[in-house]
């Protein structure tokens, strides 16, 4: 692997994503993307006493879907990345404990898909042949740790997004029949002061902005060589800010760029206000829908810019900003 | 000036680009729905009184009724769904109270009775008993001391 500018990694032999799973709750289930999932639940808990542990076996059995999916037996896969958005990862360390591979658990916020992806490419192209990448959220355990709970009865302001119950996960390797990851861009942390946990689009806009041009300038390459360019969570609200941030520096993404958060509900059926967001968010649908575009051919190149909102509800109360991540990589077929 | 100037450029220009929520609707909303929380406390409390109860004691009994019908309703999931829909006009009343109380104790069953549903069932009405009462306790020595 090369290192390209400031921030981006060339890889000499591009990692394949050999398979992947998702599986989403009831909310998801009911949205534009339902048909493309692996697995679509019935109920929040599926058969858990808690919402934890409903996430947890989300997780273990989107990755074991994943596994089983790509024929390759556990015991070659070699390293597994996983995160999720609860405290200390409780969801994917949990749910994954049985899995008996080494695992390193990652926290990027709702970017951690993305992250995860970045870090298993490195790994291929280092010493592995096989690399599990995993993230997972859940609507009702995001909203209890970062909100209010469920059965209050407020109102959530037109920015808020909703959290996307789900996880997806994907089985990297050396060789394969692609699509491979053929960049990856690590981005920076930006925070440009939005204070409002309700408006986390706004909040990571500028974060998504400075991976983007940072990609283009450390490539070379410009918005038109991407038949996609797709943003983890931004929601509607964000999506047009990045559009705009985006023209403003002189990059036009209007033709091909879309958000994940965006794509996932109906927001009008759905009442889902700015859009989808959480780890599953970019996970289950890039898992769900644009890696059978890539294996169909009708997206060559795309480029997966997953965000996240480094907040907790503590941070939040203290009156802090928030920071804003956004991880880059460049898959092509 | 281009929003990424400085982070007071980039709040105003997200300012801009934020939807607003429907403001005169939720206001409409929580006025007849608080007016009608408001109209069923009065029927109670006429009821009371025609059967010859004393206006303190018809009181309380107005307070029982809406506090045990909000905690119902929040049990079945459905109180949520008013309040998302009269926001205030829910919230204000004794009955947003109630389920401020017993939509934490629900969500924190999970952790058990005693840190989870007793260490947890304040965490959203704990600040209006903190200040309410404390209120009260200046309200009342201004009262006991000028009056």
């Amino acid at each position: 692997m090369k290192k390209l500018g400031k921030q981006t990694i060339k890889f000499d032999n591009p990692p394949c994503i050999t398979e992947v799973a998702s599986i989403v709750g009831p909310k998801e289930a009911d949205g534009p993307l339902a048909k493309y999932f692996d697995q679509c639940l019935e109920d929040e808990f599926w058969g858990e006493k808690t919402w934890e542990k409903s996430e947890s076996k989300i997780i273990k059995e989107t990755v074991n879907m994943a596994i089983a999916k790509s024929g390759i037996s556990s015991t070659d896969i070699e390293y597994c990345f996983a995160g999720d958005l609860l405290n200390q990862c409780i969801s994917s360390s949990f749910g994954l404990r049985e899995l008996n591979m080494p695992f390193l658990g990652i926290f990027g916020a709702c970017s951690t898909f993305v992250e995860g992806l970045s870090l298993g490419a490195i790994m291929i192209e280092a010493c592995a042949q096989n690399v599990l990448c995993a993230a997972s959220s859940h609507f009702c355990s995001a909203e209890k740790q970062f909100r209010f709970p469920l059965e209050l009865g407020n109102q959530r302001p037109q920015t808020s997004q909703w959290t996307v119950t789900g996880a997806g996960s994907a089985v990297l390797s050396k060789t394969g029949s692609g699509p491979y990851i053929t960049h990856i861009t690590s981005g920076k942390i930006v925070d440009m002061g939005i204070k409002d946990a309700n408006n986390m689009g706004a909040a990571m806009a500028p974060a998504a902005l400075d991976t983007l041009i940072c990609h283009f300038k450390d490539t070379g390459r410009s918005p038109n060589y991407y038949d996609a360019i797709i943003t983890g969570d931004l929601g509607h609200v964000g999506k047009e800010i990045l559009i705009e941030l985006a023209q403003d520096k002189g990059y036009n993404i209007k033709s091909n760029y879309n958000d994940c958060g965006v794509l996932i509900f109906d927001k009008e059926k759905q009442d889902t206000h700015s859009g989808g967001s959480g780890c599953g968010c970019c996970a289950t649908v890039f898992s769900g829908y644009f890696f059978k575009q890539l294996k169909d051919k009708k997206i060559k190149r795309l480029l997966l810019i997953a965000t996240g909102a480094l907040t907790n509800s503590t941070s939040t109360q203290q009156g802090e900003s928030i920071p804003g991540i956004a991880h880059a990589v460049s898959i092509e077929i | 000036m281009k929003p990424l100037d400085s982070k007071k450029d980039y709040q105003n220009y997200v300012d801009k680009k934020s939807p607003n929520s429907p403001i005169w609707k939720n206001c409409l909303n929580a006025f007849w729905v608080g007016g009608l929380i408001c109209s069923i406390g009065q029927i109670i409390m006429s009821i009371c009184k025609s059967r010859g109860l004393s206006t303190e004691i018809s009181g309380t009994i107005v307070s029982i009724v809406l506090i045990a019908l909000s905690a119902f309703l929040t049990g079945l999931n459905l109180f949520n769904k008013v309040g998302k829909f009269a926001g205030a006009g829910s919230l204000i009343p004794i009955t947003g109270f109630a389920n401020s109380i017993v939509s934490p104790a629900m969500e924190y069953k999970s952790e058990g009775y005693v840190m989870g549903v007793g260490g947890k069932m304040f965490t959203v009405a704990g600040p209006v008993l903190v200040f309410g009462i404390s209120a009260s306790i200046i309200v009342g020595l201004i009262y006991f001391i000028f009056i």
